[in-house]
């Protein structure tokens, strides 16, 4: 009794002790990030954080976050909780449109080898992932499930229960997809409060079916997992993680929407300079590769390729890969920073019908 | 000496003794009404005050009008209210039968029911809510064993819905309902029903006009609490009702990552608020006049 009683005051002890160095840790030499938790970050931490912080010789604490709005709270209240978040580009744009982001220093971070619009002025882009359609190989068989988002709202040819996103984001494009609306006319036709509807309409179509709407990546995976929906939209590598622990999920790249992820500053961060040359370290090929190889989401840093650092194998998986890429529309930063608001709200009333 | 002096000797000195204990009684709920004030009545009146201010940071109705804009806030209070309605009823019609139960038995059994009662209240509120999802989902313990013993064939949606969050929220909520009704039926005094047993009642009779009105107040009182618990409740309906159930609490919280202000997620606490205060107010007349017409 007596040593139990020790224990548990040593625990709380050391869990104030946490509590404390989590809020007076502003070392020269340590760095607070903050990503998604479950298979992604452990691939970051694994393949990026850790490593790149054992080469510039610094200490690196990980936590999770609920995403850009934490980020926002945290500056508009004048808290300091972390240095760097990880977040999808177009959460990063919207934090940018509200002041709330340091801009990166591409004299100290080096993306003169991203591809093509991987990086923006506030968020500088790390991995490539894909929104898919995936669905259970039990119930349809290995590639005779849906292929196509046209495919994933026919309930005729696809009887099953469905499950999307409680939030708008990727959504209402593969309802458009889905309704014969060509890959460069999506955000053209979406570019309307008309447009929103009639994507929601489709989504109405398939309403009675959609037996859930999962609200994170670790629950969409999840439910592959356990078979509680036949299929569901949702993000690449989480399905690639499932199957490996034996899921019995597939999906094809036709029906991907391709988007990326990238590393932001918070303004007022104590450790500013540090967190941007962190940043370059993050960039660096290998360690891009490294993160690959946890989960299929592929890198914004060509030269992983150029350099061979890849195998052909893993990078027929990546969502990046040309093979890949070319089926999949690549979802649109400037459209979410005009039209999320308005979209979501509708979006939910829908739900809610 | 006045004659109105002798008949009272010492109300000076009373009175100065009551004003004294009236002085340490506030005292004594000075630290209280400190804290109360500084931690819960100045952020709600700040959140009040911010509800009426505008993304632009000028004094405006706009988080309001909002609400009146689109069809999906109000499906959400309702939702809000059905769910904490059913709740809090599903609540007493288990809970009441189980207390008066436990209140029969010995001290000693009754303890051992009590632990039953607060085992699980103490386990993690999480924790509780994802074993109902194991058990209820679609290829969960529950569906699987019926369909093995053969009641069903096909699997049957018990969760992903308003039954499952309903099972999860009136899991929690029931040792809330328990505890202050338990404690108010050990209070109440057994030879009242021995009185109204020798008086010729037949003990459905004895029960129901002495037992159940002296039991009233605990009831109420757990009533209220679970009730109100439901009201603000955030991860069992988001967890259990896969995303097609969808409360007030989760409605502000999407609304902070939306707008990212506070006010657009406060407006929506300020109306529940009000809208309970409402409920409360007009069920406590109800209530009172119930209780009148026992007497």
């Amino acid at each position: 009794m007596k040593i139990n009683i020790l224990k548990s005051a040593i625990g709380c002890l050391t869990a104030t002790g946490f509590l404390f160095s989590a809020t007076a840790s502003y070392a020269e030499d340590t760095l607070r990030i903050v990503s998604w938790g479950g298979a992604y970050q452990k691939g970051q931490s694994l393949g990026i954080f850790q490593p790149a912080a054992k080469a510039m010789g610094i200490t690196v604490k990980e936590d999770t976050y609920g995403g850009i709005s934490d980020v926002k709270l945290m500056v508009k209240s004048g808290a300091d909780k972390f240095d760097i978040f990880s977040s999808g580009a177009g959460s990063c744009a919207s934090g940018a449109a509200e002041g709330v982001l340091e801009k990166l220093d591409y004299s100290v971070i080096d993306v003169s080898n991203h591809l093509p619009g991987m990086y923006s002025d506030y968020c500088a882009g790390a991995d490539i992932f894909s929104v898919v359609a995936a669905y259970n190989t039990d119930t349809y068989g290995e590639g005779k499930g849906p292929k196509t988002w046209a495919d994933f709202y026919d309930v005729e040819k696809f009887p099953g229960t469905r499950a999307m996103r409680s939030k708008v984001d990727a959504q209402l494009e593969t309802a458009l997809l889905a309704d014969g609306v060509p890959m460069d006319q999506v955000y053209k036709v979406l570019d309307s409060e008309e447009g929103i509807e009639r994507a929601l309409n489709k989504i109405r179509t398939i309403k009675p079916h959609i037996a859930v709407w999962w609200s994170s990546g670790a629950q969409h995976a999840q439910l592959m997992k356990d078979g509680e929906v036949d299929m569901t939209t949702g993000w690449n590598g989480r399905f690639d993680v499932a199957k490996e622990d034996g899921a019995k999920v597939a999906y094809d790249w036709q029906s991907g929407i391709m988007d990326w992820e990238g590393y932001g500053i918070p303004k007022g961060a104590k450790n500013k300079d540090l967190a941007m040359k962190y940043i370059a370290e993050m960039m660096k090929p290998e360690y891009m590769a490294e993160f690959a190889k946890y989960i299929t989401y592929g890198p914004t840093n060509k030269k992983v390729y150029e350099l061979g650092l890849m195998t052909d194998e893993r990078a027929k998986m990546m969502p990046s890969h040309p093979d890949n890429a070319k089926h999949q529309l690549t979802l649109s930063t400037e459209w979410y920073s005009k039209w999320r608001t308005i979209a979501a709200e509708m979006y939910t009333e829908m739900m809610t019908e | 000496m006045t004659i109105a002096e002798m008949e009272k000797p010492n109300e000076r000195g009373l009175q100065k003794v009551a004003a004294n204990e009236r002085l340490t009684f506030f005292g004594l709920t000075l630290p209280y009404l400190l804290m109360v004030t500084a931690l819960i009545v100045i952020p709600v009146g700040w959140l009040f005050y911010l509800s009426f201010i505008g993304r632009d940071g000028s004094l405006s109705f706009e988080n309001y009008e909002r609400m009146m804009k689109s069809k999906a806030y109000i499906r959400i209070f309702l939702t809000t209210f059905k769910i904490s309605i059913l709740t809090t009823i599903i609540c007493a019609a288990i809970g009441y039968p189980l207390a008066y139960f436990m209140s029969q038995l010995s001290r000693k059994w009754a303890n051992i029911c009590m632990i039953g009662v607060l085992i699980p209240f103490w386990t993690s509120l999480l924790v509780r809510t994802y074993a109902w999802l194991v058990l209820l989902q679609k290829k969960g313990l529950l569906n699987n064993m019926a369909i093995e013993m053969g009641l069903i064939s096909e699997p049957i949606k018990i969760v992903h819905n308003t039954t499952g969050t309903l099972i999860g929220m009136v899991h929690i909520m029931l040792p809330f309902l328990i505890l202050p009704l338990y404690a108010n039926m050990r209070a109440i005094d057994k030879d009242t029903l021995k009185a109204a047993s020798s008086l010729g009642a037949t003990p459905t009779r004895a029960f129901w006009t002495v037992f159940f009105p002296l039991s009233l107040p605990g009831l109420l009182a757990g009533l209220l609490i679970v009730f109100v618990l439901c009201l603000g409740f955030y991860v069992t309906p988001a967890i259990l009702g896969g995303g097609r159930v969808i409360m007030a609490a989760m409605k502000i919280s999407s609304n902070i990552e939306l707008y990212f202000s506070w006010g657009a997620a406060s407006a929506l606490g300020v109306v529940l608020l009000v809208v309970t205060g409402i409920i409360l107010f007009i069920a406590s007349k109800l209530v009172s006049m119930d209780q009148l017409g026992n007497r």
